[in-house]
This record gives C-alpha cells, structure tokens and sequence, in this order.
C-alpha cells in the first residue's frame, strides 16, 4: 500500500474514532453542562452498556442484528435505572457538592467495575455486529458496521442538540444550567430536571456503549478508556457545550488515527492528554465554551 | 509546640518501634509497606488537607521517585543513598513544574489537569517501555542493594533493617509535618482553603504558598516512591496508575484530612481492612469503593477529624 491509501485509511479510522469519542462524551457534556458535576463513573456506565450488549446478544434468539435491537432498549433502560438510583441515593445527599460528587464517584467506579468482575468475569467478550457488509476499496476493504456507526453517531448529537435547543425540556435544561436558584424561583422543579438529565447522560453512554462494541470488546476495565477520553473531548470542546465537544472530537479523532497509524497509539494518548492539561489551564472555558459567570 | 501534642507523637514512634518485638515477620513486612506508603499519604494530606486542594495526580510524583531511585540503581549504578538523592531531586523539580502549571487551574479544572498530567506520565512510562519494562517492572538485584554508610555495611534484604529505615523515615515525615503545620505557612495554607480571596486580600501571596503546599506534597510523595522502590527492590506501572493517584486520597479521607496522623491512621486502617477482605474476595477495590462512598455519605472529616471535632480540639 502506498502513502495515500495509508492516509485515507487513517482519516477513516480516525472519522470512526472521531464518532466514537463524540458518543461517549455525550452524556458525560450534558450532566457536566446541566448539573455542573463530574460523574466519574461514567465510563463503568459505559462498560455496563457494553457487558448488557453482550449478555442480550448471547441470550436473545434470532441471530446478532435481533439481540443488537433488543440491546439497544434494554441497555439504556437498565444502565438509566442504575443512575437513577445513584442520583437519589448519592448526588442528592451531597447536595451536587463537586469535589464529594467526584470522590463518590470513584467509589462507585470501584464498585461497579469489582461487581462487574465477579458477575461477567475477567475475560474480554466479543459481540458480533448486526450486519457484516464489508465495502470494497481499491486498496482494502472497510467495514460497513464501522461507517454505519459513524452515521448513528451523527443522528444521535443531532437529537440532542435539537432536544436541547428546540424543545421546552431543553429551555428548562438550559435554564437550569443557566442559574438554578432563579430557575427554582420560577418554579422550575430542579431535582427532578437534574435527576432526568443524570439519567439521561447514562442512558446514552449505554447507547453509546451498545453501539461501539462490536468494534471493541467488552471487559470489565474497559471504562477508563472511555471516561479519559470523554473528559478529554468535553474539555478541550468547553465543558457543557455540546458543539464543541463534537469539534474537538473530530479534531481529537482525526489527529489520533492519523498519530496511531504512523507513530504509535500510546504517543497519540500522551498528547492528547497533555493537550487537555494545557487547555485547562490557559483556556479553561475550553477552546469553544464561554467563561463562567 | 504544647506538651501533649508531642507526647503523642511520640507515643505513636515508640508503638510502632515496639511492634517489631511482638509481630510476627508477615505483619513486620506489612507494617513496613504501610509505613513508607503513610508518608505518601502525609504529603499528599499538606495539599488536600490542609491547603484544600484536591489532585487526582499524585502518582506522577510518587511514580518520579519510584523510577528515579530503581533506574538510578540499576541503570546509572548509582549506590542506594545517592540514588535516594537523585529521586528526591527529581521529585522536587517535577512537582515544581507540574505545580506551576496546574496551579493556574482551580477546583475541579485542577482536579482534571492533575489527572491528565498523571495519565500521560503512566502513559509515558508505558511508551518508554524498553528502559522502564512496563508493567513488569524493574526488580533490583539483591547485591546492588547493599552500601557503607558510615563505615558499616548496610544490606537492604534484611526486613528488621528495613523495619527501622521505615520507622525513621516516618518519623521524620510526621516531625516535618508538624512543624509545617504549625508554622506560619500552615497557618496560611488553611486560611487559603477557608476564604481563597480574603487570604488574598490580607496580602499574603496566594500562589506562592500554594506552590509551596504543593512542592511539599509532591516532594513527600517523590521521597515515599523512592523508599519504595529501594526498600522493596520493585518499581511497576501498575504504581504509577491512577489507581495509586485515588489511594492516598481515600486513606487521608478515612483517617482524618488536616490532621497530622490522620493518613497514618488511615494507611494502616485501609491495608488491614484490604488484608482481611482478601480472606474472602479477590475484589479488594469493592471494599475501598464502599469505604469511599461511605466516608462521603456518613463521615466526610474522618476518624481523627470526628475526635478532633468532639473530644481532642487540641489535636494538630
């Protein structure tokens, strides 16, 4: 294979990865931008939905494409009851303080990954895609699933971003995260909004989760991947804003299957995480976000 | 410095320094690992604590002493004692840059850039590969070792020896500990995390004492990684993870944070807690994932820290 063809695989791979990074970070971006907490355990959310995928499409008859469907209303279900709990039993007594929420949160990482572990077991699970189309290029062929992947990625932000702007659920979000205590002096039910947006942001990394692990595995450590990688999106997009988290997703994306196909994928990991630090601390709004008020 | 603050203190040395006589060689090793890991847990308690700056980072510090000490010994053969030195230099300069960086961040922005700054560092340690072995990691052979300090030979090997480094070592950590908290830049360090810009305005340099904090801290943790290393002959990945950045975070939590023996406490209460649910489990994180919620939920000033409140207010 030539340079070019080598280039235009590492764009592909990097679309995919651009796709998937923007799915993770979803919801990690709304419950940040809503609620202003980090939910560290977002990514055992992540694993879960991943693990769910695997045991339904081990359990559903009628081959993978139905168990992908059924996954993909079980997980998010499932996963959504689990943040419910937590949001009730664990944000709300803290009082969304954010450094309690973030040490909490490690606790339930521990927590999720160790039960996790006990009931699924150490081994990495292979779920095969719903479909197995394979597009024929010139140079190689690439995986159909993959591009579809990047398609449902597309429509789901468009989703969100039109829930959040277009819709009265979204301008009571939007208030919310403006200033709650005007929100609540407008009457604004503002547990039950934080309570449906927690939710909400796991329902959709579980979505993400089912989505993204046929080109993965699933595995009981895979969740830190995922967290780091979302923080690293949200951060550089400016936390709690939805377009940036999808440029810096494309430009995160891109720039490491391009880093990962002719250096190495360590290198581009080092980088990247490197770039959130320094955009922390010399943007901290993020390259696209506003400054706190 | 009152009476009975010392007293304690040093009650505490003299228990650990009898220990040896009456424990058996098992709870001797583990007393030393507690040891050397409670004065991670010191340093890390003067920036959480004291200076109410939480990093989730701490690693990289702990993971610079580590690898400082075991590549100096094996790598540039450097003797114990200098490799020591070369560690604890490299733990000062690394936690000054990385301080003056992410200082510029704070509250859950400096959370996230210590964690950053930290996974790149394990990544790094990771890319890197063919010196640091990964997760395998580098083992220091038993002859490299052995020095003469003073005229006598000194063989790292020998657990009762290695017993007392630890204690002294500890012991030290708390002293300095206590004068820093006592002093005036103590003094400073909890005003900063009551009232960041009333501190400010009274004209104290701000920065400058939470750069200070945060050298101590990384400094301690650097000396802690360095220990470790050479005392136990192994320096690994797996203790540059974020898994040893979360550590001492929970262990100052459970004993008590901006107390002075609080992380001591809190080291020593989590290892046994971990030591007898392996009994039972090989899911020793189920238990500090509880114990972290828990600590949040029911009991967020720790053990020392209820006493202090209730009973003891005299307790540094």
């Amino acid at each position: 294979m030539g340079f070019f063809p080598h280039l235009l695989l590492a764009i592909l791979e990097g679309t995919v990865a651009a796709a998937v990074l923007a799915l993770s970070a979803l919801g990690l971006s709304l419950v940040f931008g809503v609620m202003r907490v980090v939910n560290v355990a977002h990514g055992e959310f992540f694993m879960l939905g991943a693990m769910l995928a695997w045991f339904v499409a081990k359990s559903v008859p009628g081959g993978p494409a139905a168990g992908f469907v059924v996954a993909l209303i079980v997980a998010p279900l499932a996963v959504g009851a689990l943040a419910f709990v937590t949001e009730r039993l664990l944000l709300r007594r803290i009082n969304y303080d954010p450094e309690a929420t973030i040490v909490a949160t490690i606790g339930l990482m521990f927590v999720i990954q160790q039960l996790a572990l006990t009931v699924f077991g150490a081994d990495a699970k292979a779920v095969s895609a719903p479909f197995t189309y394979r597009i024929a290029l010139p140079w190689f062929g690439f995986s159909g699933y993959k591009l579809f992947v990047v398609l449902a990625s597309v429509a789901l932000l468009l989703g969100v971003w039109w829930v959040l702007a277009k819709t009265k659920l979204g301008l009571i979000m939007r208030v919310t995260q403006f200033d709650r205590e005007t929100a609540t002096a407008f009457g604004i039910p503002v547990n039950q909004v934080y309570s449906a947006v927690f939710v909400a942001g796991a329902a959709l990394v579980a979505i993400a989760a089912v989505l993204i692990v046929p080109i993965q595995q699933a595995h009981y450590l895979m969740g830190l991947d995922p967290l780091l990688m979302s923080f690293i999106v949200v951060i550089i997009g400016g936390l709690g804003s939805i377009k940036g988290s999808v440029i810096a997703a494309i430009i995160i994306g891109l720039s490491d299957g391009i880093i990962s196909m002719f250096f190495s994928p360590t290198l581009a990991s080092i980088i990247a995480t490197l770039a959130v630090a320094l955009v922390l601390v010399f943007r901290p709004q993020g390259l696209f976000g506003v400054p706190a008020r | 410095m009152t009476a009975r603050v010392l007293l304690l203190h040093g009650a505490v040395i003299v228990a650990l320094f009898l220990l040896q006589f009456v424990a058996s060689d098992y709870a001797v090793l583990t007393a030393t690992r507690i040891m050397v890991l409670a004065v991670y847990a010191l340093g890390y308690n003067i920036l959480f604590g004291y200076a109410g700056l939480l990093s989730l980072g701490h690693a990289m510090f702990f993971a610079t002493g580590l690898y400082a000490a075991a590549l100096g010994v094996t790598r540039l053969g450097m003797a114990v004692p200098e490799a020591f030195l070369f560690a604890a230099v490299c733990g000062v300069i690394v936690s000054t840059v990385i301080g003056l960086i992410a200082l510029r961040a704070s509250g859950v922005a400096f959370m996230i850039v210590t964690l950053m700054f930290s996974q790149a560092a394990f990544l790094t340690v990771l890319y890197f590969g063919d010196i640091t072995r990964g997760d395998e990691g580098i083992v220091i052979k038993d002859d490299q070792r052995v020095f003469s300090l003073f005229g006598h030979v000194v063989n790292l090997a020998d657990p009762v020896l290695r017993y007392n480094i630890a204690l002294v070592f500890l012991a030290l950590a708390i002293a300095a500990c206590l004068a820093v908290v006592r002093s005036k830049i103590g003094h400073v360090l909890v005003a900063i995390r009551e009232n960041e810009n009333r501190t400010a305005m009274l004209g104290y340099d701000v920065k400058r004492y939470k750069l200070i904090a945060f050298v101590l801290s990384g400094s301690f943790a650097a000396f802690s990684g360095a220990a470790y290393a050479l005392l136990f002959a192994y320096a690994g990945s797996t203790l540059a993870s974020i898994q040893y950045s979360i550590h001492p975070l929970l262990w100052t939590l459970l004993g008590g944070a901006a107390t002075v023996l609080g992380p001591v406490l809190g080291t020593a209460l989590m290892f046994l807690l971990v030591d007898f649910a392996s009994g039972f489990t090989s899911a020793s994180l189920l238990f500090v994932g509880v114990v972290l919620i828990l600590l949040v939920l029911f009991f967020p000033k720790g053990i020392l820290g209820t006493l202090r409140q209730r009973l003891w207010r005299w307790l540094p």
